[in-house]
């Protein structure tokens, strides 16, 4: 089983990306399992066809420690197993400890099951806490995908998760697969992208380009394969799933001082 | 070391400490360790945090704060609000002692606590801590509740000052928070400051029900460990002296609410407390003075000072006839024991004042105290209130709160006048003093801030000293080095040590474990199998 994790700066689109890449695998007859890795659980909706999942945490606070598997994994599109792990309300308790206390409450009640392909783990935002470090720490993903576009402060977040993993794959298996960007339609964006991944030491594994049949799916609840299969959108997720399933780059990223990102800005952004 | 090695010289003894550890340590140790000049005394490093790595007597600031100052408030639940662990290890193990009857509620034997567990770290514990609060009303009717946050509570950012508002509404008592967490500040006394600011601002000044007494007084920073309040109590009342407030031993909360209106404030443990005298006086005018009731000559001194601050001819007398009484039941105790330890040796670290105290009850029989030193006192405790303005105020004790007190609008009644502040201090009466431990201490003994655990054991290896006094964490080690080792947190399982008989059943406890040859008549397993 390949364990990814895919982090990124919030709103990039990261769950959207997750969602239709996994779609691509599925569809292609791979078994993925999602772990949402965000208290507002909103990681597998286009997969299950909206809300409809019971976080982990939820389930545990409901029903105490006797918990079933099936409470907490829904089987989604094309057989694709969503989990939740949820969290608290904004401003409370510790959302961090939640996703520890979820992935291994996943453990012991065995959902990573030997026919799984793979597992997905969509995590909020940077890395913000040991808690949201968690699926790259203790092996549970060794592989990681950085999503971002052409914007400063995403590149500058993809600079900062990668420090992240730095830091746990001395101790580790973890390592970083390459760069998704999304695009933002921002000028020389993939040349841009693919300087920073080269400064990384990684490769810009693919760009999805901009399409509102995003946003059209979304709005179904679906993903683009599932909402719109024939689309050209449809097939660039198609791409990106079979990039990843053939890749074969695992890097310890060396990331950039604030300098050097600046200056790469610089050289692709503004001055062209 | 053999016997026929010299012994090395204090100087000899901290440059071998200080070479053994890596440089940077050596060189940030070495100014925790002075040899002493009481002449002079030089500048000490204290209240900086340990080095990592290095095995420490200290304690946390909720320790500090829930432990040694606010729990023994006898009539309020204490809610610790955290795992159970921390309650648990905070439910009577300092031993403090409370008094029962005329319907005075007791609640210090029992252990409060939210028992926090992992869901209520993820999705935070307020509502938990409201239930708590609920509970404990419904069942102990308690006077207050006051609510304790640990470590993780801060992580989470649970809101405990807005849960005890919201409490306080809703059962109609006082209740109120702190934010005591354990990782704040350096040692335990992070959390004394805590809660001197928590309950000068809740609950002193609560109760205006003036006190009709011409000689009333609050003692501060005496937590009746083994029952010293009662003792000190005793005395008081003998001498009809007035107690209305003692921080916080054998106290109830409606003490502490009304101690606004006595006349006077003396301070036990300056460490722990002086904050609270500092902060009573310039809001309320009492002015307050160090005593020590720890000795029995000390007592004496103190209920002199104490008399003479009153300056009233009967209180005066009674209070001589007193000390004459019952000095006359200890003398005769002293002098036999006297007879057998004068000269002896001992080792004091611990606290941040019982270090120094109880070098008095060492010195009245004839005893030396070689060196001694605090875990968690600051400069002024070893060097003296003199040198405050000197201390450096850095990043960790920022962290604390400190309350700038003005006078009270309308209860401000400075019980003297600057002029006779001025005159008094003139005629050698000192107010707010405080000369530290180390003015006391002979010339060429060894001081040491926050003492390791391998610094402790070389110096026991190397100067042998007859008794040695710490807390639980050193006992057991020190005790197997065969030296017998006092606590002087928890007394082990005797007391009262303050006051006349207090000092009694301290002479006869040293002279006890002294002279028991115990750990000469065996031989223990390890000392009896080659390696």
């Amino acid at each position: 089983m390949r364990k990814i994790a895919i982090y990124g700066k919030g709103g990039i689109g990261k769950s959207t990306t997750t969602q239709n890449t996994v779609a691509g695998l599925a569809e292609w007859g791979k078994k993925v399992m999602v772990v949402g890795c965000d208290p507002k659980a909103d990681s597998t909706r286009l997969l299950l066809g909206g809300l409809a999942q019971k976080t982990v945490l939820d389930t545990l606070r409901d029903e105490g420690e006797d918990v079933e598997l099936d409470e907490i994994l829904k089987p989604g599109y094309a057989k694709t197993a969503c989990v939740e792990s949820g969290g608290p309300e904004p401003g409370v308790g510790c959302a961090g400890r939640g996703i520890i206390t979820s992935i291994n409450m996943l453990e012991q009640l065995g959902a990573y099951t030997p026919d799984l392909d793979y597992t997905f783990y969509d995590v909020l935002g940077d890395v913000v806490c040991g808690g949201f470090a968690m699926p790259i720490r203790d092996g549970k993903a060794e592989e990681i995908y950085i999503v971002v576009s052409g914007e400063m402060m995403a590149m500058y977040a993809a600079n900062n998760i990668c420090k992240g993993i730095v830091k746990f794959a001395q101790s580790g298996k973890v390592r970083l697969g390459g760069l998704i960007c999304n695009s933002r339609k921002c000028d020389n964006e993939k040349e841009l992208i693919e300087a920073l991944a080269a400064k990384l030491g990684t490769q810009m594994i693919h760009f999805v380009p901009r399409d509102n049949v995003v946003q059209h799916a979304e709005l179904n609840r679906k993903t683009v394969i599932e909402y719109a299969p024939t689309a050209a959108q449809a097939d660039e997720y198609r791409t990106l799933a079979r990039k990843i399933d053939a890749n074969k780059m695992f890097v310890i990223p060396t990331p950039l001082t604030m300098e050097d990102l600046e200056e790469l800005l610089v050289k692709y952004g503004l001055a062209a | 070391m053999s016997e026929r090695e010299p012994i090395p010289s204090p100087e000899a003894f901290r440059d071998e400490v200080v070479k053994s550890y890596p440089g940077k340590v050596g060189k940030k140790r070495a100014k925790h360790i002075l040899v002493n000049d009481p002449e002079v005394p030089a500048e000490i490093e204290a209240n900086v945090r340990t080095i990592p790595g290095i095995i420490s007597q200290r304690g946390c600031c909720y320790a500090g704060c829930k432990g040694v100052v606010m729990g023994p408030i006898k009539d309020m639940v204490h809610i610790v609000h955290g795992p159970i662990g921390c309650s648990y290890y905070a439910w009577l193990s300092r031993r403090n002692q409370a008094a029962t009857g005329d319907g005075i509620a007791n609640f210090i034997h029992y252990a409060f606590s939210t028992d926090m567990q992992e869901e209520d770290i993820v999705f935070g514990g307020e509502k938990k801590l409201a239930q708590a609060c609920r509970e404990a009303y419904a069942l102990l009717k308690p006077t207050a509740i006051g609510l304790y946050s640990t470590c993780p509570v801060g992580l989470i950012g649970d809101d405990v000052h807005a849960v005890a508002r919201q409490m306080k509404e809703e059962l109609g008592i006082n209740v109120f928070g702190f934010s005591c967490e354990g990782y704040k500040g350096v040692s335990q006394s992070a959390g004394h400051h805590i809660a001197n600011n928590g309950l000068f601002k809740n609950v002193v000044g609560e109760n205006d029900t003036p006190v009709d007494h011409p000689f009333s007084i609050n003692l501060l920073g005496e937590y009746n460990i083994g029952g010293d309040a009662f003792e000190i109590e005793r005395i008081l009342e003998l001498c009809g002296i007035h107690l209305v407030a003692t921080f916080s031993g054998n106290v109830k909360y409606d003490d502490i609410a009304q101690s606004h209106n006595a006349k006077l404030n003396v301070v036990m443990c300056h460490r722990s407390i002086n904050y609270m005298a500092e902060m009573m006086e310039s809001k309320f005018g009492i002015p307050w003075f160090k005593v020590n009731f720890i000795g029995a000559d000390s007592t004496a001194k103190s209920l002199r000072k104490i008399a003479e601050y009153f300056g009233n001819e009967d209180l005066t007398a009674r209070v001589e006839a007193v000390i004459a009484d019952e000095l006359a039941k200890v003398v005769s105790v002293r002098a036999d024991v006297a007879s057998r330890l004068a000269g002896k040796t001992a080792m004091l670290f611990v606290g941040g004042s019982r270090a120094h105290h109880y070098q008095d009850l060492f010195s009245e029989v004839g005893m030396t105290s070689v060196a001694a030193g605090y875990e968690f006192a600051h400069r002024d405790d070893y060097e003296g209130r003199r040198v405050l303005p000197t201390i450096k105020v850095d990043a960790d004790t920022r962290n604390i709160e400190e309350l700038h007190i003005t006078a009270d609008d309308t209860r401000y009644s400075p019980r003297r006048t600057p002029e006779e502040l001025a005159a008094a201090e003139k005629k050698g009466f000192n107010w707010r003093d405080y000369d530290g431990m180390m003015s006391q201490m002979k010339k060429g003994t060894l001081v040491i801030d926050d003492i390791s655990h391998f610094e402790m054991e070389k110096l026991i290896a190397t100067y042998k000293p007859d008794i040695f006094c710490s807390g639980v964490k050193d006992k057991y080690v020190v005790e197997k080095m065969g030296v017998p080792c006092k606590q002087l947190h928890s007394y082990d399982y005797g007391g009262p040590y303050a006051g006349f008989i207090g000092a009694t059943n301290f002479y006869q406890e040293i002279d006890r474990m002294i002279g028991k040859r115990i750990s000469k008549l065996i031989s223990p397993p390890w000392k009896q199998q080659s390696a």
